[in-house]
């Protein structure tokens, strides 16, 4: 299970890199969300990997999943969506100014 | 701590000829004269115990740590230095009162001379050689200013910018030296050190500290090669001149070297090194200085010489040559300083330092002429006079030499050249400014300077008659000491004296003055010969190529790694985190040995699901609609991966994340082309792959391997305690809203700060929306679907009651206010999308950053209000109370918390999502062209 999870974070990683490396704003966003949804998963990951239980204390389970790990990365979500969101306004706004959705505000 | 208040006064005090001239419109000048006659008389106070007893040390901690301390010394070296320093300092200030015309700063020449007097008065003082080190940067520094004085002249820039490049970066040697004898000694106090002696010269890193400090002096005294910023520093005010390129500063690696005489020198590398650079500068020099037609330069270059003297006398190593190099720094500076003065005169009442043009001034002011003569005839050394002295010894220490063997005649007769024009441009100096035929195409009739810029020369010019015919009675006591503190031991017998009888140092002299006057009277075949002016190449020129290349290579590097391009400075910044990454982590073994889960068909099935996704949405990034849906798969198989994992919280909140975040994006692809541009390079779409190929091996490489690592957490204690302190089940809501909830209070101001960043951004921002799609059909004019609006209303109260619901219930269960916002804004944003922004807007007030205000406010208050139990900020609280109906139920004061997050998400994502949908209401059309007006 823990290749698996690290196999898939890297092609997250790696379709992201590639998505943030491309000129137009659009790809670039789209690689910045599969880039945070990779360092979530990381962070996630970071208490270990724990199947059938849940970081609920009112039934006695033999263990538990590592909690912290877990507030980190709800905050680390919601925040998330709040960066994309000043990006997208921030490209918005670049498109307006300079007629182009270029990275370097170049027209092609 | 008397020592260290002479030194302090001048340097604090630079301040006070401004500030006293603005408040009580003293004159600057007897500002900084009360000054130093104050420091004056501490030292001559404490002269007679030096002369007579043992060093005077001073000493307090400072930063014990690095080795600094404050601490002073006085013997009679440093008593030597400090008495030049300001007996001659307090004759420049009254000088340069006259010098300086009505309209000059004169305050702000004063404050900078002080500042330099306390600075010199701290390098010659310092006990402790890190403090040296301090006090010689800052005479550089200080040194920077006077000279750049007249800072509208380009020439007076650049002198000053040279000086202080090369005595700086003496300066950077020196502190190395410094470092390098610490480590050595193991102390840096002077007393410490200059008994280490043999020690430091059998070290191994001898030769290199040797090295930098010789680097040191050598810049800081104008030796050769370093002799080239002198020249160029004569830019500066005369006065200034006077002071700090006859009398201080320059002398200041002359100090240097006699002051770490004892723990440096009598070495073979010494001998050569030190007598060779003087030997060099003292001819090389001499020769420039005939031909220089500026009475600065002359004066300038005659300097350089002298100090090649001194470095020569300290390079021999024998007592008596010690002695004599002391000596002939007294006379050096009473002499020259009084020259250079004599020479600023003479600038002063003809306008004009060219010695072309001036001559037979005699006529028009005989008793600077008389005064100007005496001094300069000192200079070459004219028997009767201070210098007459001090050269004849230096005569009879170059016969002395043993470590040149067969060589011996070679010191005598350079010594014997220097000194021939060493007449010669005395001689140049006298005779062709004073004597001849009258001056020429002056614009003014010269005449006499105010008395008061001649009584300074005459003082000095007078202690050059005096010290030449009574030596044993003016300055002997003074030099005794002064060499005995250079020494560091007994002095040897000596007897300076007049008359030693007909023996070859007088021949030397005898053959110097006649040699001289006879190359004095063959000048001109000279000049022609030489064709002086203009010199094509030095070093000026050598270093100011040196700072333009550097500058070059500078810009060079720059416009290279910042071209402008944001695509190339991610490209950039992830190759070199992939190296870094790479070199920090090579060698380390892959799997760390931790026990693994099985895997099975399904979990293998889901995530091969989500990289193909992940791969599609980057193949496909062009088609923008069908690489939003391959990323929203993406967020749901993480959102698997999440219940899968055992975080159901974070499932619930990554699901209506997605949500939002698909939202937005087709909210914004409202706005742009529905098919991105292809892009034109094929090399740069392989080399991104390779890069990305790189970076995902890496990624997986650092995840399993830090997966089967061995692995200790603090979750134990949040489980424990979460019921017993913070009265909830659900441990991930507990430590958001309770144990960290500084944390929470932290990432909520940061959602607010989007948002409202958002709101600033989209002020006034009209993107026009293209009004076909990519196949060119016009957009369906039904814009609100009739079947969404009629499930949308009555799915409201439905949504806000699950809402709810999660919020109550998430101290104990999955839910609480991040994952009920989100429920809620949701619910409300689909309203937006059923029915428009305008239908909703009549229904629902659009203030939605309030609720984030409100939100925040909420969240502090509820830490605050622990204040009011002593307890710290946002400590929580519980208890339960009995809802009818519902039963026993729990509050928590953490509950308060949670509704201050819950309010922020909700008030974020509908300001984002609303205020982004409000926009898509504008007119349609294709964009506006690039605006030309400034934006």
């Amino acid at each position: 299970m823990e290749l698996l999870l690290s196999v898939s974070i890297g092609v997250l990683v790696a379709s992201g890199v590639y998505l943030v490396l491309r000129a137009r704003t659009y790809p670039v966003l789209l690689g910045v969300t599969l880039l945070s949804y990779a360092v979530n998963l990381y962070l996630f990951a970071s208490g270990r990997l724990t199947v059938a239980s849940a970081p609920l204390i009112d039934q006695p389970l033999a263990t538990y999943p590592d909690p912290l790990p877990q507030a980190l990365v709800l905050t680390a979500i919601v925040i998330g969506f709040g960066m994309t969101a000043v990006l997208v306004v921030l490209a918005l706004r670049a498109v307006v100014e300079t007629g182009s959705d270029h990275v370097d505000g170049e027209q092609q | 701590m008397l020592l260290a208040v002479t030194v302090l006064l001048p340097l604090l005090g630079a301040a006070l000829p401004a500030l006293l001239a603005r408040w009580v419109r003293l004159d600057p000048a007897r500002v900084a004269a009360a000054l130093t006659t104050v420091s004056l008389a501490i030292v001559l106070s404490r002269a007679g115990v030096v002369i007579d007893g043992p060093p005077l040390v001073q000493s307090m901690p400072w930063i014990p740590q690095i080795g600094l301390s404050f601490s002073f010394r006085l013997d009679g070296f440093a008593l030597l230095f400090a008495l030049l320093i300001l007996f001659i300092g307090l004759l420049v200030i009254v000088y340069a009162r006259y010098y300086l015309g009505p309209r000059e700063p004169k305050e702000r020449f004063y404050g900078f001379l002080l500042l330099f007097m306390g600075s010199m008065l701290g390098v010659v003082m310092a006990e402790n050689l890190l403090l040296m080190a301090m006090f010689w940067e800052l005479t550089s520094l200080s040194s920077f200013l006077l000279i750049g004085f007249w800072r509208h002249q380009p020439e007076a820039r650049q002198g000053a910018r040279l000086a202080l490049l090369v005595t700086g970066a003496g300066g950077f040697a020196l502190l190395a030296a410094v470092v390098l004898i610490g480590h050595i000694v193991g102390s840096l106090e002077l007393s410490a050190v200059l008994a280490a002696g043999d020690r430091i010269k059998s070290h191994a890193l001898y030769e290199l500290v040797l090295a930098l400090v010789l680097l040191a002096a050598f810049t800081k005294s104008a030796q050769f090669p370093f002799h080239f910023w002198l020249p160029h520093a004569m830019t500066a005010p005369t006065p200034v001149s006077a002071y700090l390129h006859s009398a201080t500063m320059v002398k200041a690696g002359l100090f240097l070297i006699g002051r770490l005489f004892p723990a440096l020198a009598g070495t073979e590398i010494w001998f050569f090194v030190v007598s060779g650079v003087g030997l060099t500068t003292q001819l090389v020099a001499a020769y420039i200085a005939l031909f220089k037609h500026d009475l600065k330069g002359l004066l300038a270059y005659s300097t350089v010489s002298h100090l090649g003297l001194v470095t020569m006398l300290f390079g021999l190593g024998t007592p008596l040559g010690e002695i004599a190099a002391v000596f002939h720094i007294i006379n050096h500076a009473v002499f020259k300083a009084s020259l250079f003065m004599a020479a600023g005169i003479v600038d002063h009442e003809t306008g004009t330092r060219d010695m072309r043009q001036l001559s037979g001034l005699f006529r028009y002011m005989p008793q600077t002429a008389i005064l100007a003569t005496v001094a300069a005839s000192a200079m070459a050394g004219v028997p009767l006079l201070n210098g007459f002295l001090s050269k004849e010894m230096y005569f009879a220490e170059t016969l002395q030499v043993e470590w040149l063997g067969s060589w011996y005649w070679v010191l005598p007769v350079a010594a014997t050249l220097a000194g021939i024009f060493t007449v010669a441009y005395s001689a140049r100096f006298v005779h062709n400014v004073f004597f001849g035929r009258p001056p020429l195409g002056l614009d003014r009739t010269p005449h006499e300077p105010p008395v008061w810029m001649k009584v300074p020369v005459a003082m000095l010019v007078a202690l050059c008659l005096l010290v030449g015919l009574l030596p044993g009675l003016t300055v002997d006591p003074l030099l005794r000491a002064a060499a005995g503190a250079v020494l560091g031991g007994d002095l040897p017998d000596y007897d300076i004296k007049l008359w030693h009888g007909f023996n070859l140092p007088l021949l030397m002299s005898a053959i110097a003055l006649a040699g001289g006057a006879a190359v004095y009277g063959v000048r001109r075949y000279l000049f022609d010969l030489h064709g002086y002016e203009p010199r094509r190449f030095g070093g000026k020129m050598a270093t100011e190529w040196v700072i333009a290349r550097t500058i070059d290579l500078a810009r060079a590097v720059v416009s290279r790694l910042e071209s402008g391009s944001l695509q190339r400075y991610m490209l950039l910044l992830l190759v070199s985190a992939l190296a870094l990454g790479a070199h920090g982590l090579a060698g380390t073994p892959l799997d760390g040995g931790a026990r693994q889960l099985p895997a099975d068909a399904l979990a293998v099935t889901v995530a091969f699901l989500g990289c193909a996704a992940a791969v599609a949405t980057a193949a496909l990034h062009r088609e923008r609609l069908t690489a939003v849906i391959a990323i929203g798969v993406v967020g749901l198989v993480v959102t698997l991966a999440f219940v899968r994992f055992s975080a159901p919280d974070l499932a619930l909140t990554q699901i209506l994340v997605e949500l939002a975040t698909i939202i937005l994006l087709l909210l914004w692809m409202y706005f742009i082309p529905a098919r991105g541009p292809a892009e034109p390079e094929r090399g740069r779409h392989v080399r991104d792959v390779a890069v990305a190929v790189v970076a995902g091996v890496g990624a997986c490489a650092l995840t399993f391997a830090s997966l089967t690592r061995p692995f200790s957490s603090l979750s134990g204690y949040y489980l424990d305690k979460a019921k017993s302190e913070g009265g909830g089940y659900n441990v991930v809501n507990v430590i958001l809203v309770d144990f960290r909830g500084f944390d929470t209070l932290g990432e909520i101001t940061v959602l607010g700060i989007a948002a409202v960043g958002i709101l600033a951004m989209l002020r006034n921002l009209a993107p026009r929306a293209p009004g076909l799609d990519w196949e060119g059909r016009p957009w369906a004019a039904d814009r609100y679907p009739a079947m969404l609006a009629v499930v949308a209303r009555p799915l409201l109260p439905l949504a806000l009651l699950v809402c709810a619901y999660l919020f109550l219930r998430g101290h104990n269960a999955p839910g609480g206010g991040f994952i009920a916002g989100l429920v809620a804004g949701t619910a409300i944003v689909v309203q937006y999308i059923a029915h428009g922004s305008a239908w909703t807007r009549e229904r629902l007030n659009s203030g939605f950053q309030w609720l984030i205000a409100l939100g925040l406010l909420i969240a502090i208050a509820t830490g605050v209000a622990s204040w009011a139990f002593d307890a710290p900020f946002l400590t929580s609280t519980f208890g339960y109370l009995t809802w009818p109906l519902v039963g026993k139920f729990e509050v928590a004061s953490a509950l308060a918390f949670d509704l201050g997050v819950f309010l922020v998400v909700v008030g974020t994502v509908l300001v984002i999502l609303a205020s982004l949908g409000e926009l898509s209401a504008g007119p349609r059309g294709p964009l506006p062209a690039r605006r030309t007006e400034g934006g």
